[in-house]
């Protein structure tokens, strides 16, 4: 076995193996987070929320996932055809993508690159084009309204994300997320994690990707009282099913690199605990309630004000953040605080 | 054949697949969807050479930003395709003859093109021996070409304050909205509460 694991075709083998198991991990936690996401909201608003398939209606994702997939798909007369069933695979599978860099424990990763965070962000970038795509070639206004206002809005967004992200590779020295965890590990435990040197950028980083995620309050690309539901009206079925995961793929992502960037992944709040894959999870679970928490008492912002806050508050406050915490780590004050790279 | 060949051949026939349909195409968003293609068969291949760090910089930059502004743009404009057409019929004759000449100038220009033994080598910057990419990137743009670096820096200053100088129109017809305003607005100062009398109404 071993000799088989060796040659370049078992190599192969341990890739794809490697792969599988990933996707695997993230689907299957899909279909939690959808119930979990359900469950969360309904609570909040005292209903039941899904109870019936399953114990605990534990299956109910399940159940819709096998109805979308047995629906019939209906393409629209005066659609692109092509491009209209493109948008929601570019949708899913970018969403997917962006997994193959993220570590799970120290070294449970499938890719190990140093540019891993800029690969996240680039693909990040990327999943506007399904919006677009499938606002677009749906040749209906209520889509294409809702898709011009997910494309500006996205961009808008992006640019905060990135100069947040800046931030943490200047205190890290790489942008390897190996790496960047590591930086975090020292022994005040969860005091040592970079949500405190870079308090306020955590705040803004959790508010940009609910709006990169185009979650609720943001969720103007959908804004069913006024769009219908935005890109997604013509689609229904599988396509449908597409894009739906791939918005839960990229917010159970946003919560992947929350944990990571801010929250020191798999490393444990305590020291002396062992660090390991189930702190990762667990910190991801809980980024993952706190997006549901915010969808469940937030009410939708107006698009003005939306674009207000990007450009107007978080674009300056974000580049300002990158300036100051240039000096702080060039000149160490309080030595590695916010020096990591200075640890050596 | 290795993998680093094929992914190269692979890469470097879907960015001129993407480049042919772009021009090709006959609906401009189809075009802009081909130059997503070729923009990122394109960073393919620089991490093929080994730059990852301009590679996802393409993505990020081009991809992400430029074509979606392209997209944007073009999915907006009110096309007439048989007009498009019909124009284009029009200076088929003199596009060729453009074509045919660029063809010729580039045939003698590379037809007696030689260069020396070791400018191959030189073409790029050295690569440090044992530092990562983006390191080497940064100790040449921030350390020794850090002027050029501040020159293309102001040139972008400039041609940005250029656009917004002839975008923004200051319409004083229009009533503005002014956050701060109706933020430090006191309740009290604009709502009276009128107990009225029943066929009094208000003096």
């Amino acid at each position: 076995m071993a000799e088989f694991l060796s040659t370049s075709f078992g190599a192969f083998v341990i890739i794809v193996a490697q792969c599988i198991a990933v996707v695997s991990f993230v689907m299957i936690s899909l279909l939690f987070l959808v119930y979990g996401d359900r469950k969360i909201w309904a609570a909040v608003q005292m209903r039941r929320g899904p109870n019936v398939v399953g114990t605990y209606g534990l299956l109910q994702s399940v159940a819709d996932a096998l109805k979308y997939v047995l629906k019939e798909v209906v393409v629209p007369a005066g659609a692109d055809k092509a491009v209209f069933m493109l948008a929601p695979m570019t949708s899913f599978v970018l969403a997917i993508l962006a997994w193959s860099v993220i570590p799970f424990n120290d070294g449970w990763v499938l890719s190990d690159i140093n540019v891993a965070i800029l690969f996240v962000f680039a693909v990040s970038s990327l999943e506007v084009y399904g919006v677009i795509m499938g606002g677009w070639a749906s040749n209906s206004k209520y889509p294409f309204l809702g898709s011009l206002r997910s494309a500006a809005q996205m961009i808008s967004y992006e640019v905060s994300i990135g100069l947040i992200i800046i931030g943490v590779i200047i205190s890290t020295g790489s942008m390897n997320f190996g790496n960047i965890v590591s930086a975090q590990n020292t022994s005040y435990g969860f005091f040592g994690w970079y949500w405190l040197p870079h308090l306020p950028m955590m705040f803004l980083f959790f508010i940009s990707a609910l709006a990169e995620t185009n979650r609720p309050p943001f969720d103007l690309p959908e804004a069913e009282s006024e769009l219908v539901a935005g890109y997604q009206v013509e689609y229904s079925s599988t396509p449908f099913l597409l894009f739906m995961a791939g918005e839960y793929i990229a917010i159970f992502m946003m919560c992947a690199l929350m944990s990571l960037l801010f929250f020191g992944g798999w490393l444990s709040p305590i020291p002396g605990l062992p660090d390991g894959v189930l702190w990762m999870v667990g910190k991801m679970a809980f980024f993952f309630f706190l997006f549901a928490m915010v969808k469940a008492i937030t009410p939708r912002y107006r698009y003005d004000q939306l674009m207000r806050i990007g450009w107007k508050v978080f674009l300056p406050l974000s580049l300002g953040w990158v300036v100051i915490v240039s000096f702080l780590a060039k000149f160490e004050v309080l030595g590695p605080f916010w020096a990591r790279f200075a640890m050596g | 054949m290795t993998i680093v060949a094929l992914s190269f051949y692979l890469f470097a026939i879907s960015a001129l697949v993407g480049g042919l349909f772009t021009v090709i195409s006959r609906n401009p968003v189809h075009s802009v969807l081909w130059l997503i293609l070729a923009f990122i068969s394109s960073a393919g291949l620089f991490v093929l050479l080994g730059a990852e760090f301009v590679a996802m910089l393409l993505i990020i930059v081009y991809v992400g930003a430029v074509a979606v502004l392209f997209l944007f743009v073009v999915m907006m404009l009110d096309v007439d395709f048989a007009e498009l057409k019909a124009e284009m019929a029009r200076y088929l004759p003199l596009a060729l003859l453009i074509a045919v000449i660029l063809l010729m100038q580039f045939t003698l220009a590379y037809g007696n093109w030689t260069w020396a033994d070791k400018a191959i080598d030189s073409r790029a910057a050295v690569m440090p021996e044992g530092m990562e990419n983006t390191k080497a990137l940064g100790m040449l743009i921030y350390d020794r070409y850090f002027l050029l670096f501040q020159l293309a820096g102001m040139i972008l200053l400039v041609a940005m304050i250029g656009a917004i100088v002839l975008t923004l129109r200051h319409r004083r017809d229009v009533k503005r909205q002014d956050v701060l305003a109706q933020m430090y607005r006191n309740p009290a100062d604009s709502v009276e509460l009128v107990d009225v009398e029943t066929g009094q109404g208000l003096k």
